[in-house]
């Protein structure tokens, strides 16, 4: 077992009916698009895409309509052809109004003229940079943090291995899944291309063992492919955390606080490198992604869906949910987030959507008893029961020292907890209160200094004795 | 439809351990040890049980209800406490013995700290400890079993434990002694529920497998006694095995070391913990003039526990030295 490559830490969530088990069999099938596609501006990290077509206009499918709105940012594209029907704030799934674009589909599913890029093999780290932010693509693990930023490698660092992550350690989810199992060669190219363009030798795809039919159809589209390997990885979440994966596939440490980057690794999920592969060879921007719809639905099944499809047609088309739904999650049950109105669109970092039981509601705390569970779950190696006493009783020097901004948010010492805990949560709240902190002291430090600065200015004469 | 949804903090999904199961378990695991006990000392052994456990509930209820505090027994920690007390009871000891036991166990070891998890010595532990310096002459008269030989008051003249430290003192041989067998099954003197070796282990095994008790902690505490006695006899290998199945080292290295809020949580606290324990077992029964040292040494690590949990508490992931 220790040979094998392991993160520390880590569970074995258990999953409710319609899970991995049956949704890893159904193929991916295309959503016919709706009557109306709500376009979000932001849905990414970083700053919203600024709308590039007005009300009444006539867009084109794959038609940039958001140009990003800053280095970190993402442009949108029309997932259909119609008319603009309105640009207006709609609620996205972490209850937000954000600006969207509305879009009457005209169901001509007109193409915008598309540009596949002419030697993609010879493309160079800036072109390739250049086609996946023109094509909108961010990160489609559910991070959504945005592809050319983090393609963008610093002077002073090497960018050595590409890790692949198709871990999907979430359980429910197999979008993945079915992605590597149909399009093994779309993602074995899209790896290419990057290794091509950035210069880099060695790509690891890390998959958990248990898809070993993914594995083999990886492994047959790469058959002969120098530098990319595919890895078999235990079972275990958070297996698809990025320290983790790069941890068990390189054996390398990713230092608090620091980016992937340190260890001369970056982290894409499958999903991402289909995206790009399609950017680079057909020239079309990111305007669908494949959503597990998962749990308590009729049909579960692995869609082809339009970003903007709002998730109402998508609970459509698996037959409805079933009466003793409580939860909705967008993504997956450890990370997801909770919505309640299915007239929200599905973006580009939606991986999954999920019907769950009232056991997905929390249930009600009790003490700690101290067993450790938490600490052993922990791929951070922290404390959590320490940190969630120091955080309830407000003190957030002790936490900041514990390391609390260092948790992934994951999840695992939550799910473990016999009384019940609410970690998590606790550490969401204390990690932004000790930011806060933080910058409050860099502020406070700021000042100090530039008052002194001053002073020193002031009176250079005198100055000297006064430094203490 | 939409309004039955409600929104939660994700994780949206938890373990199905709960800690009324772990502290069921933990009842289950005790459960052959108490039969055992009935077997081997009869109907009077039950009857402490009851009165332990009746006596450890009611008096949570009655603090919580008192004090205004949610009621908490139905996570099952007080079976569990009531359970252990009782086993550490001689059979022949008068009902009341159980009651006060339990009182000070539950109101003064465990709710005066603040309920379960916040209490830093073993409640059960504790008030036997208090039981014995209190009443030595109840507590410490062990009786036979209804299997033994019968004698005139029905206390037996000299427990394993004593036989054996005659043998290690090189004043008796071990053929005089209790057989292995008697030892292992639990035809010998004893408090009732520990002389039961088969059912503690039973238990115990139970614990590891159902993911309650960690093994680290019974197995670094049984194994530094046995070693420690192989070192010391000159590797006289049937002594050592028999100090290991005498008096209450089993029960207290699986059922009493085990327990959560008193003992470290990182794996190397945890062994560091078992040793500690097993070294002072073995020192108190080695050179002491008291013949048993388990629940001296497990409260004692007890109170060392928040010393170890300071100093081996796992390095945040990243802050190691980077790997070539």
């Amino acid at each position: 077992m220790f040979a094998k490559r392991m993160f520390p830490g880590g569970i074995h969530p258990h999953e409710g009916r319609n899970g991995k088990k049956v949704n890893r069999a159904n193929p991916i099938q295309e959503l016919p698009a709706p009557q109306r596609l709500i376009v979000p501006l932001a849905q990414h990290i970083g700053a919203p895409a600024k709308a590039v077509v007005a009300k009444g206009d006539r867009v084109l499918m794959g038609q940039m309509i958001g140009e990003p709105g800053g280095f970190v940012s993402a442009a949108v594209h029309a997932p259909c052809s119609g008319r603009v029907a309105d640009i207006t704030l709609c609620k996205n799934f972490a209850g937000a109004e954000v600006p969207c674009i509305i879009i009457e589909n005209d169901f001509k599913d007109e193409w915008v003229e598309l540009h596949p890029a002419q030697r993609p093999e010879t493309l160079t780290a800036d072109e390739m940079r250049t086609i996946i932010r023109n094509a909108g693509i961010v990160g489609m693990g559910g991070a959504t943090f945005p592809t050319p930023v983090k393609l963008t490698i610093a002077k002073d660092k090497t960018f050595e291995k590409l890790v692949i992550n198709g871990a999907e350690c979430e359980p429910y989810l197999t979008a993945d899944h079915r992605l590597m199992l149909e399009k093994p060669g779309a993602i074995i190219d899209g790896i290419q291309l990057l290794m091509h363009a950035f210069g880099v030798s060695e790509a690891l795809v890390g998959v958990e063992e248990n898809k070993e039919d993914a594995i083999q159809a990886l492994r047959d589209a790469a058959r002969g492919v120098e530098g990319i390997s595919i890895r078999p990885l235990p079972v275990r979440y958070p297996q698809g955390g990025e320290k983790q994966l790069i941890y068990a596939l390189t054996r390398r440490v990713v230092p608090a606080g620091a980016l992937p980057i340190e260890t001369g690794c970056v982290v894409l999920n499958v999903g991402t490198v289909f995206a790009i592969h399609e950017a680079v060879r057909q020239g079309m921007p990111l305007i669908h992604r494949i959503t597990t719809v998962g749990g308590l639905v009729n049909n579960p099944g692995n869609y082809l869906v339009r970003i903007g499809t709002p998730v109402r047609a998508l609970l459509n088309a698996c037959g409805g949910i079933q009466p003793h739904v409580r939860t909705m999650i967008s993504g997956g049950p450890m990370m997801g987030t909770a919505f309640t109105d299915v007239d929200i669109p599905v973006t580009k970092g939606c991986s999954g959507i999920l019907a769950l039981d009232k056991s997905a509601i929390d249930v009600d705390e009790s003490a700690c008893i101290r067993c450790g569970r938490c600490l052993r779950a922990c791929p951070m190696h922290l404390q959590p029961a320490q940190m969630d006493r120091l955080i309830r009783a407000e003190r957030f020097d002790e936490v900041d020292k514990l390391g609390v901004l260092n948790c992934i948010e994951c999840g695992a010492c939550t799910y473990v907890c016999p009384a019940k805990r609410l970690l998590t949560q606790s550490f969401r709240a204390g990690k932004r209160i000790v930011n806060i902190r933080r910058k409050k002291v860099r502020d406070r430090e700021a000042a100090e200094r530039a008052a002194e600065e001053a002073k020193k200015q002031q009176a250079p004469a005198d100055g000297k004795g006064k430094e203490e | 439809m939409q309004k039955q949804l409600a929104i939660t903090s994700c994780p949206h999904i938890r373990s199905r351990k709960t800690t009324q199961r772990i502290m069921q378990d933990v009842c289950i695991a005790l459960a052959p040890a108490g039969i055992a006990g009935i077997v081997f000392f009869g109907a009077r052994a039950a009857a402490i049980i009851a009165v332990s456990v009746i006596t450890c509930v009611l008096t949570e209820l009655v603090y919580e209800k008192m004090m205004g505090q949610r009621v908490t027994i139905g996570d099952w920690s007080a079976v569990v406490t009531g359970l252990l007390l009782a086993y550490n009871i001689p059979a022949t000891a008068p009902l009341w013995i159980p009651m006060v036991g339990g009182v000070i166990a539950i109101l003064l070891v465990k709710m005066l700290f603040g309920g379960i998890g916040s209490n830093f010595m073993n409640p059960a532990l504790t008030a036997r400890a208090v039981l014995f310096v209190s009443w030595g002459g109840i507590m410490g008269s062990y009786p036979v079993t209804r299997f033994m030989e019968q004698t005139a008051d029905g206390l037996s003249g000299a427990t394993p434990l004593a036989e054996l430290a005659r043998v290690f003192a090189g004043q008796a041989t071990l053929a005089e002694g209790t057989g292995l067998w008697d030892l292992f099954i639990g035809n010998c003197p004893g408090v009732l529920g520990e002389t039961c070796k088969l059912a503690i282990l039973l238990g115990g095994v139970w614990l590891i497998l159902r993911d309650v008790a960690d093994w680290k902690i019974p197995v670094s505490m049984i194994g530094t006694v046995f070693v420690l006695y192989l070192l010391t006899s000159g590797f006289n290998f049937g002594l050592s095995l028999r100090e290991v199945l005498s008096g209450g080292l089993l029960l207290g290295a699986f059922f009493m070391a085990t327990d959560y809020a008193t003992s470290p949580q990182s794996n190397l606290g945890r062994v560091i913990f078992g040793v500690g324990c097993g070294l002072i077992v073995f020192v108190i029964r080695a050179y002491a003039n008291y013949p048993e040292g388990c629940s001296f040494a497990i409260l004692f690590m007890n109170v060392v526990t928040p010393l170890i949990d300071r100093y081996t508490m796992p390095k945040c992931f990243g802050e190691v030295k980077q790997h070539g």
